[in-house]
């Protein structure tokens, strides 16, 4: 599978606080033989400042962001929300703009989730990965809402060797992050997380899985506040066998 | 508009989260009414029903002065009086104008917001009129002292027990926490007082322009005595309530009572068409539409915020906010509370006085989704924190954060600068040393990050960022030949 070179658009929270989670993805690629960039200058897509409410200073970012992504084949990222941001934010950032929205529509059309770009677009279902263990899967909210992704990652994840996907209740409902939310708003965001918390435990789990590192840094924040023992993996880590349930 | 509490949205919110009662409740009402209305709409037949009522909201709204002209037309041709309110003050005026050239005493009350927006009680109260809600949830709220809680469920927040022991306090009744007997001990109390009131006031579910009929649901007949029985019947309106055709009124009920409670129709839906009259002796004698602006005229020439005059006020976004379902309705200080109270308190009421409603979400999207027509709440709330991050002379509103606002443009100064950006991630990796607890992250941050660490653990700064490990691991052995074919391919 050459076709084309994928240019890793690696979200800040993993590139500063989870590299193992693009280091997982590189790992899958490469399994797959996808031919891979980085482009270096990458900092922010901005959404930070857009949720809130910072324009001006997230048009700053996204033009960074075009210009270091506008050559690339193919951008993916390992992050439902930075992706929603690219994909539905940036034209609306350049709307008194047209030659830059035009950029941004590109940019965003190019664009893709990494559990959407490996299904949806490579037609990959089976990374032939392994993990031992049962997890549970949470459906991260600009991820199946914004994006329409639900299926993508579950699917991946079915054809995980000795990988038991048991479902919570309420898995789409928001976690409580929300970016700033969460540090403003910390008592309401903990109370939410909480409840996410409960349902990740009813299922009795070993792990809970995700496609968006801000989210299941709140849930791993919080549960091991709380001690509790379940891990906290994004699905990077699982398709490229990095980790096992019993690690 | 009527704001009373004195506590912030993050102290009401606390005291929200901290009622294991509200929370049982909260949980009961999003589970059965919040999914409910999902499959609803996942499993109507017409799925294009949403989008047209949407559509012909939006349409309606192209030309607001003239359906309203012809809604005001054909209420009057009833012999219905219409009176125009430019302001709160200016319907609460009006209505006590009729009620005192009326001699009015006691006033019934159908389940009205705008009544609550407007203000009306106190000023009826204050020239010695007796004002009685009708609507059990409210009744019930009135007697307790209290404010609603949900918009279509307003004591949500009040179990069968407190219940009990208000309609001890208040009724005389024996203690009971048994629903139909309290509910027997209200409707006696209240067909007294509706059997005795000479004037009823409503809000308005919605006005058909072109019949010139204003249309009223309920689940308790209260509504259809507060509008029949009085002498006198005073329906206020926001302007925004009124559809064109009887077709577009129909669609939109549909909506209405689905999003609301689940049901293909209420079980009233009472037509208010003008007095009675020598071809139809029922009715009261005076009818008076009040078609209030307030702050709604603003809103309508904003393209950015029109869709949410577009609500139906179903109340189904507050069925599955997870934000709502946490801290219930009290939080949000207004009449209006959950996600569509968020967006349209601050429009109606102040965008800086109501910042925390702009900025006290997760821009989820549930919302979006459950909303019979579909508004983008995600969208005005991101547009009303637009307006609080530099201001808005449009909107009368000044910078909410200015300290906010610095660090935004230092953060886009890093942002746009990778090398200054990449040697602060080094700094923050010396500078977080201190903090690293033995398990390996940060239990404890001072300042901003304080609200992380308060219930939450925070990962430090990785020893190598992805950054780094392209540049040492990856970007010089990249592999060149296919390992595994693709399903096309093959």
């Amino acid at each position: 599978m050459a076709g084309k070179t994928v240019s890793l658009f690696i979200q800040c929270l993993v590139d500063t606080m989870y590299p193992q989670v693009g280091e997982a993805m590189v790992a899958v690629f490469d399994r797959l033989g996808v031919p891979l960039a980085y482009p270096a200058g990458q900092t922010c897509c901005g959404q930070p400042a857009w949720n809130s409410g910072y324009r001006r200073e997230a048009a700053a970012a996204a033009r960074h962001f075009i210009e270091v992504f506008e050559g690339a084949e193919v951008i993916v990222c390992p992050s439902g929300s930075c992706v929603h941001m690219v994909r539905h934010h940036y034209p609306e950032l350049f709307e008194d703009d047209p030659a830059m929205a035009a950029k941004a529509r590109a940019v965003a059309a190019n664009t893709f989730e990494f559990t959407q770009y490996l299904v949806d677009v490579l037609g990959v279902t089976d990374t032939e990965s392994r993990f031992s263990g049962s997890v549970t899967y949470h459906d991260s909210c600009h991820l199946s809402r914004g994006l329409g992704i639900a299926m993508q990652p579950r699917t991946l994840l079915g054809n995980v060797r000795g990988l038991k996907l048991i479902e919570m209740r309420d898995s789409d409902t928001c976690c409580g992050f929300g970016g700033t939310f969460s540090v403003n708003y910390p008592e309401i965001s903990t109370a939410m997380v909480d409840e996410k918390i409960e349902n990740i435990l009813a299922t009795g789990a070993d792990g809970v899985v995700g496609c968006d590192i801000s989210c299941l840094m709140n849930i791993e924040g919080r549960l091991t506040r709380r001690g509790e023992k379940v891990k906290v993996l994004h699905i990077a880590e699982i398709l490229a066998g990095l980790r096992g349930g019993d690690q | 508009m009527k704001t009373s509490s004195p506590s912030t949205y993050r102290e009401a919110a606390v005291a929200g989260i901290d009622s294991a009662q509200l929370q049982k409740s909260l949980q009961g009402l999003q589970n059965r009414f919040g999914k409910g209305a999902m499959e609803l709409w996942a499993g109507m037949a017409d799925q294009e029903m949403r989008d047209r009522v949407k559509e012909s909201r939006m349409k309606t709204f192209e030309h607001l002065d003239i359906v309203l002209a012809e809604l005001a037309k054909n209420v009057r041709a009833r012999g219905g009086q219409v009176h125009f309110a430019v302001t709160a003050q200016d319907a609460v005026n009006y209505t006590l104008a009729v009620a005192k050239k009326n001699e009015v005493k006691r006033v019934v009350k159908g389940k009205s917001m705008t009544s609550m927006e407007v203000d009306i009680d106190p000023a009826l109260e204050q020239e010695g009129i007796e004002v009685v809600e009708t609507d059990l949830g409210e009744y019930i709220i009135q007697l307790a002292g209290d404010r609603p809680s949900h918009i279509i469920a307003p004591c949500i927040h009040l179990n069968r027990n407190q219940i009990g022991r208000l309609f001890t306090d208040k009724l005389g009744i024996d203690f009971t926490e048994d629903p139909p007997t309290l509910t027997m001990a209200a409707r006696k109390a209240l067909r007294e007082k509706l059997l005795t009131a000479d004037m009823g006031l409503t809000g308005c579910n919605l006005a058909c322009a072109e019949t010139g009929m204003i249309s009223l649901v309920s689940n308790e007949g209260n509504i259809r005595m507060a509008t029949t029985m009085p002498r006198v019947v005073v329906a206020l309106m926001g302007m925004e309530r009124v559809v064109a055709t009887m077709a577009e009124h129909r669609e939109t009920l549909q909506l209405l009572t689905r999003g609301a409670a689940l049901q293909k129709l209420s079980t009233y839906v009472s037509f208010l068409g003008g007095p009675a009259s020598k071809d139809d002796p029922d009715g009261p004698r005076e009818f008076h539409l009040v078609i209030i602006d307030n702050g709604r005229s603003r809103i309508l020439a904003d393209p950015e915020f029109r869709e949410v005059l577009a609500c139906i006020r179903c109340g189904a976004c507050l069925n599955i906010c997870p934000v709502y379902g946490k801290i219930g309705g009290h939080a949000y200080n207004s009449p209006y509370c959950g996600p569509i109270g968020a967006v349209v308190t601050p429009l109606l009421d102040g965008i800086n006085k109501h910042a925390d409603l702009c900025k006290g979400e997760t821009l989820c999207g549930a919302c979006k989704d459950i909303c019979p027509v579909k508004n983008d709440l995600p969208r005005m709330l991101s547009a009303l924190r637009h307006k609080l991050a530099y201001g808005s002379d449009r909107w009368n509103t000044r910078q909410h954060n200015p300290a906010e606002a610095r660090a935004f443009r230092v953060w886009r100064l890093l942002v746009t600068r990778p090398f200054l950006y990449r040697t602060l991630i080094g700094l923050g990796r010396i500078v977080q040393r201190p903090f690293i607890g033995k398990e390996g992250t940060i239990r404890k941050m001072a300042g901003i990050a304080a609200g992380w660490t308060a219930g939450r653990d925070l990962p430090p700064v990785a020893r190598r960022t992805f950054h780094q490990l392209w540049k040492e691991k990856y970007a010089g052995n990249r592999p060149t030949a296919p390992t595994i074919e693709t399903p096309e391919e093959k």
